[in-house]
């Protein structure tokens, strides 16, 4: 909310030693955040009130017909002066404005002059006139965005003086963050008892009145009938309704400059006098109200209550809306003449020929309104305050004071003023309990009693001390004369219409606290007690997973989990993916199923940046249906995976001297996942397999398992999907469920045998479709506990064997754990495994 | 064989013979043959020592010391110039193995973490130290988590600040890490100390907000935790998150799930508070909200509200890490440049 700081003033005086710097501090220290400070006005100097005292026409020669109309006007900045002088000391200036008339008070900007936007006032010849000076408009001043003519200054504003100090324009405005609890901070009088809370230990009580508004607060005698009747149908929602009748107004009087100027500096545009009035009542005592042509009002009647299903209604922004029943709307015989608390409509709407008018001083139930708005894609200054709270107790005093400066601005007579009420739904204030022991518990330290009812009176609020302390409310007539108070065992404390948020014991320890400062509390330690405790499950720590990766050359990503469902469709072939209703962008718009896709784009968003090889991880959630958990997280149906995912493209290692160019292959990115899954132990085995993936290279993916379960699959993109997407490298792929492949055992002592090993080479041919894990698994079989590993040294194919066939060179390394191995047992072992792969995999030896 | 008597006797040039030729071999080949032709079997020194039979009787003793010392004399000569030429040799092959040092070395060089997750893993380490548990929750949540369990009731208006990302069935992006509080409060009994790190969605994008971020959110619950303790935390954590002495400001606020509640402030970290571009000249950086978890929140978990108290606070681990490495722009950290990556590859987290 934008404060200017004489109308605040004008409410409560605080401190003449706190300028609007130190105000601010205080009230952002008293939560109400302080974003801004700016002056009314942008910055500019040598503009002083004058006065027209005559004009006439330029001669239009030769120019064409809608060139503006310029007078030459003549001009004094000094009272009396053209008296004593004549024509002699008037400024001859040449302006265009269509309101330059004789006898109107109005801005001068001088020669030499600076205006806003770097503009330099200087002599000038306009159509061979002598012009010295401008008359300037709001727009010029950068007082808003009125341009049709110059500024029309009240005839008595004193000629010859500066017009910033005239109009106050160097005064600081503040702009509050008011935050949602504190709908009754949104006006004037709001911020006023805020301020005044604050200063009550520096100021006498005296010099805060938050009271005392500008004008008289006299109601007019009534002087018509109400043509208006008022009914309340909307239960809880509706409990109170304040109108008055204005008739014989004239809406076409200009609202006055320093209402104007108040409202523009609080960021409200100047319309017609009735909604200015209704608006400045708004900002001035937070109570929104709403005018009605009375002549447009079917019935003179005003209904409060809920939307009818298919119910139509056209708002003052034109929009046509449908309402239900879910709606608070104000209607007339007709149907719908305002979205209640929200905005009004078009149909009843008032306007500058408007003679008769009622008006609106309503009160309705937050829950009755909040999210309504928005609902319209709307947020008005009326339904952020009714969202968050309108004292209930506060249209008489509104209407009253809109009634008055309507009659003040475009007379007319007003009928009296009436509210409607359902007093058995208006809210009740409640009775809160406050314990000092709570307060102290909360807190951490404990407020001296005299300073918690000092500032909860602050605020308004009724404070009792309470006798016992447990919470049972004061009889009607408070015991006032309790006997020694010096530690009250509680207090009674009762907050005010207006503050709505104030509920709980706890909400009255915030105010405490809040006026006292937060800074003032101590800082104390916790203490915790000391327990050691095992780490939650075997499992590898996530960052020992990730540096692992790191240390192999990958690089870990954080992408979107939207993404694209395009390129996750052709990616994963998806059909119905978890689709947000509401996304940021077409291209983020589903919740991915898979990492790949995002690390994908990051890919190629690095090739675009000409990185030509790229090794990236991500270890994050992927999103699916599902019915039950599966070790996962289920929240509605949607199931969250920890996945960690890699690629790698381009290179097999970066490009320098002693490294070797290959391109990468599926075997670089099975080591890496290898290499990661060395991390988890040997307790379980990991096996990979052939497995089909629709966006892998069908001959070059794999599923990785551990003791036979499925945890993760790695492979290269498909030669279809490097074109579509437009790749200069195929990537090489994985992704791991992180539970399920980063579990671990703790590894076992296994005996290690003192005596020699022995190394029996073989090369055998084998059918190209034979998998080495199936030699590799015979070859265990065969040479059993003696066989302490198998390697492959050399795989081949081509002419130099037969086709059809590959070629494996393995070596054997044998060990006993109890003696020496001799040649004869490494021997005979050998010519067993031999003749085994014979047998079963149509092995053939190499000689 | 020389028959020249000089003072010194024949043994004498032949010495001094033998040590000039044994100097001039250049290798250990050519000394070994030196050493063969001076003291060999037929070597010009033992011819000497077999002529002493041919001398008187009482000239013998001496001849045959003078001899033997001249062959002692040329051993030594021998095993030092042999020692020499080893040495060389040494010498020579090792210059000949030299390589340039400052090649490039073999092989793959290293990746790293995403700056966003080492500053997670340190401020993970700096509360697991003090006895809090790291705890984790869904991204895709419900609204009595998200919302209505933290006293966030439908249409509160405090919702509009939390631009939501849904999902068919009302379900949505969690917008915060505070549903975890939830969780745990739900899932175990009090005392509670936990931390909950993650990613957030909010419906928003522009300079200084990235649709998706990331919050960690602390917890204490137990009999009379207090807001003292609150700011105390707050405050250790801050200066041992930057490692300096740090002034801390609270400013009351409002968030529906705690009472009191406040904004933390912190002198700013790159300037100490004397006012830069960073802290927009106010010397004061807004890092963390925080406040004392609200009774209805508690109500909603189960937890008595009038024997239990506790804190809460919620900061930006992307602001965090903005802060402490000198980024600029939010953004970068989710564009995944592997340039910008690479610079945050070593170096203290």
């Amino acid at each position: 909310m934008k404060v200017p700081l004489s109308w605040l003033r004008e409410w409560v005086e605080w401190p003449r030693q706190w300028d609007a710097q130190e105000l601010a501090r205080r009230l952002t220290l008293a939560g109400f955040e302080v974003e801004s400070i700016t002056p009314a006005a942008p910055h500019f100097s040598g503009v002083v009130i004058a006065r027209i005292e005559s004009t006439e026409p330029l001669p239009q020669t030769g120019k064409p017909q809608h060139a503006p109309r310029l007078q030459v006007c003549r001009v004094v900045t000094a009272s009396g002066a053209v008296d004593a002088v004549g024509a002699g000391s008037a400024l001859q200036i040449v302006c265009g404005a269509p309101n330059a008339r004789p006898g109107l008070v109005t801005a001068l900007a001088i020669v030499g002059a600076q205006l806003p936007g770097d503009r330099r006032i200087q002599q000038e010849k306009r159509r061979g006139v002598d012009s010295a000076g401008m008359l300037c408009s709001a727009r010029e001043l950068g007082l808003g965005d009125d341009s049709a003519g110059i500024l029309e200054l009240p005839a008595d504003a004193p000629l010859g003086a500066d017009l910033r100090g005239y109009l106050d324009l160097d005064e600081a405005v503040l702009e509050v963050n008011v935050t949602p609890n504190r709908g009754d901070a949104l006006s004037m009088q709001g911020l006023a008892r805020e301020v005044a809370a604050l200063a009550v230990p520096l100021t006498s009580a005296a010099t805060v009145t938050a009271s005392a508004p500008s004008a008289p607060a006299v109601t007019p005698p009534p002087t018509v009938p109400a043509p208006l009747a008022v009914t309340l149908e909307a239960g809880a929602g509706t409990a109170r309704f304040a109108a008055a009748v204005l008739q014989g107004i004239d809406n076409t009087r200009p609202t006055p400059l320093w209402m104007r100027e108040r409202l523009r500096r609080a960021g409200v545009r100047s319309i017609s006098a009735v909604v200015d009035v209704t608006n400045y009542v708004m900002l001035e005592l937070g109570q929104p109200l709403h005018a009605y042509d009375l002549d447009k009002l079917h019935g003179g009647v005003l209904v409060a209550r809920r939307g009818r299903a298919g119910e139509r209604l056209q708002l003052l922004d034109g929009r046509d809306i449908e309402v239900d029943e879910d709606v608070l709307v104000i209607a007339d015989e007709q149907g719908a003449v305002g979205l209640a608390g929200i905005m009004g409509g078009l149909r009843t709407a008032v306007a500058p020929q408007s003679r008769a008018i009622a008006l609106e001083a309503a009160w309705f139930a937050p829950a009755a309104i909040a999210g309504r708005a928005r609902r319209y894609g709307l947020s008005t200054d009326a339904s952020q305050r009714f969202e968050r709270g309108v004292d209930w107790c506060g249209q008489e005093r509104a209407l009253a004071r809109a009634v008055l400066l309507i009659r003040q601005i475009a007379g007319g007579l007003a009928g009296e003023p009436f509210v409607v009420e359902r007093t058995r739904e208006l809210p009740r204030t409640p009775i809160v309990l406050l314990r000092p022991r709570q307060l102290q518990r909360l807190l951490g330290a404990p407020v001296p009693a005299g300073e918690v009812e000092r500032r909860l009176r602050a605020l308004g609020m009724t404070v009792t001390p309470a006798a016992n302390g447990r919470g049972e409310p004061p009889r009607s007539e408070p015991p006032r004369s309790e006997p020694p108070r010096s530690e009250p065992s509680g207090w009674h404390v009762q907050p005010p219409s207006w503050r709505s948020d104030i509920a709980i014991e706890a909400d009255l320890i915030e105010e405490v606290a809040r006026l006292g400062g937060l800074d003032v509390l101590p800082e104390q330690d916790a203490s915790l007690p000391l327990v050691p405790r095992a780490p939650r499950g075997r499992r590898i720590d996530e960052g020992v997973v990730m540096r692992t990766l790191a240390a192999r050359g990958y690089q870990e990503v954080i992408t979107y989990a939207f993404v694209d469902p395009a390129l996750q469709r052709v990616l994963l072939g998806e059909q119905t993916p978890i689709e947000l209703t509401n996304p940021i962008a077409a291209d983020l718009s589903v919740m991915r199923s898979s990492l790949w896709p995002g690390l994908i784009g990051a890919a190629r968003e690095n090739l675009r940046r000409q990185q030509l090889r790229v090794r990236l991880f991500e270890l994050g959630v992927q999103f699916e249906r599902a019915v039950t958990a599966a070790g996962a997280t289920l929240v509605g149906g949607y199931r969250e995976q920890k996945v960690l995912a890699g690629l790698a493209l381009g290179a097999r290692l970066p490009e320098q001297w002693a490294n070797d160019r290959a391109a990468l292959d599926f075997y670089d990115i099975k080591g890496d996942v290898q290499a990661l899954l060395t991390l988890v132990g040997a307790e379980e085995p990991v096996t990979f397999e052939p497995t089909a993936v629709p966006c892998l290279h069908p001959g070059r993916c794999a599923r990785v398992l551990r003791g036979g379960i499925a945890v993760g699959v790695l492979g290269e993109l498909h030669p279809g999907l490097v074109r579509t997407l437009d790749l200069t490298y195929a990537p090489l792929l994985f992704e791991l469920d992180f539970a399920a492949a980063f579990h671990a055992e703790v590894a076992q002592f296994r005996e290690v045998s003192r005596f020699p090993r022995i190394r029996r080479d073989i090369s055998i041919t084998v059918p190209e479709r034979t998998a080495f894990a199936s030699v590799c698994e015979r070859v265990s079989v065969v040479a059993s506990s003696l066989l302490k590993e198998l390697r492959v040294f050399d795989v081949y194919h081509g002419s130099e064997i037969e086709e059809g066939r590959k070629s494996l060179a393995l070596g054997l390394i044998l060990q006993d754990l109890h003696r020496t191995l001799t040649d004869e047992d490494a021997d005979r072992t050998v010519r067993a495994v031999v003749e085994d792969l014979r047998s079963s995999l149509d092995a053939r030896i190499r000689e | 064989m020389s028959a020249e008597h000089d003072q010194g006797g024949p043994e004498q040039t032949l010495t001094a013979r033998a040590l000039a030729d044994i100097g001039a071999c250049a290798d250990l080949a050519s000394l070994d043959e030196a050493r063969v032709r001076w003291l060999g079997r037929k070597g010009a020194l033992t011819e000497q020592l077999k002529s002493i039979g041919s001398l008187p009787p009482s000239e013998r003793p001496a001849a045959g010391a003078r001899i033997n010392r001249a062959t002692e004399r040329v051993q030594h000569a021998i095993e030092a110039r042999r020692v020499e030429l080893e040495r060389g040799a040494v010498e020579r092959a090792l210059a000949e193995g030299a390589v340039d040092v400052t090649l490039p070395g073999r092989g793959e060089g290293t990746g790293g973490l995403h700056p966003i997750t080492q500053t997670r893993l340190r401020i993970e380490q700096i509360f697991r130290q003090a006895g809090f548990d790291v705890a984790e929750g869904p991204e895709i949540e419900d609204d009595f988590h998200n919302f209505e369990a933290l006293n966030l009731p439908p249409d509160h208006p405090a919702r509009a600040m939390h631009d939501t990302f849904y999902l068919k069935g009302g379900y949505l992006l969690r917008t915060h890490t505070s549903p975890v509080q939830i969780r745990a409060m739900r899932s175990r009994p009090p005392p509670l100390a936990l931390i909950a790190p993650g990613r957030v969605y909010r419906r928003d994008s522009d300079v200084s907000h990235s649709p998706m971020f990331h919050q960690i959110e602390g917890l204490l619950v137990d009999e009379n935790v207090s807001f003292a303790h609150l700011k105390a935390a707050l405050h250790h954590f801050m200066e041992a998150f930057f490692e300096q002495n740090l002034s801390m400001r609270l400013r009351p606020s409002y968030f529906p799930f705690t009472e009191p509640s406040a904004e933390v402030d912190i002198s700013c970290v790159l300037c100490q508070g004397r006012g830069c571009r960073v802290c927009k000249h106010t010397g004061w950086l807004e890092i963390a909200g925080c406040g004392m978890v609200h009774p209805r929140v508690f109500e909603a978990c189960g937890v008595d509200a009038e024997r239990f108290t506790g804190w809460a606070f919620g900061a930006g681990i992307d602001r965090l890490a903005m802060l402490r490495h000198g980024v600029n722009d939010l953004r970068l950290f989710f564009e995944n440049d592997l340039r910008f990556l690479a610079g945050f590859a070593g170096g203290a987290p």
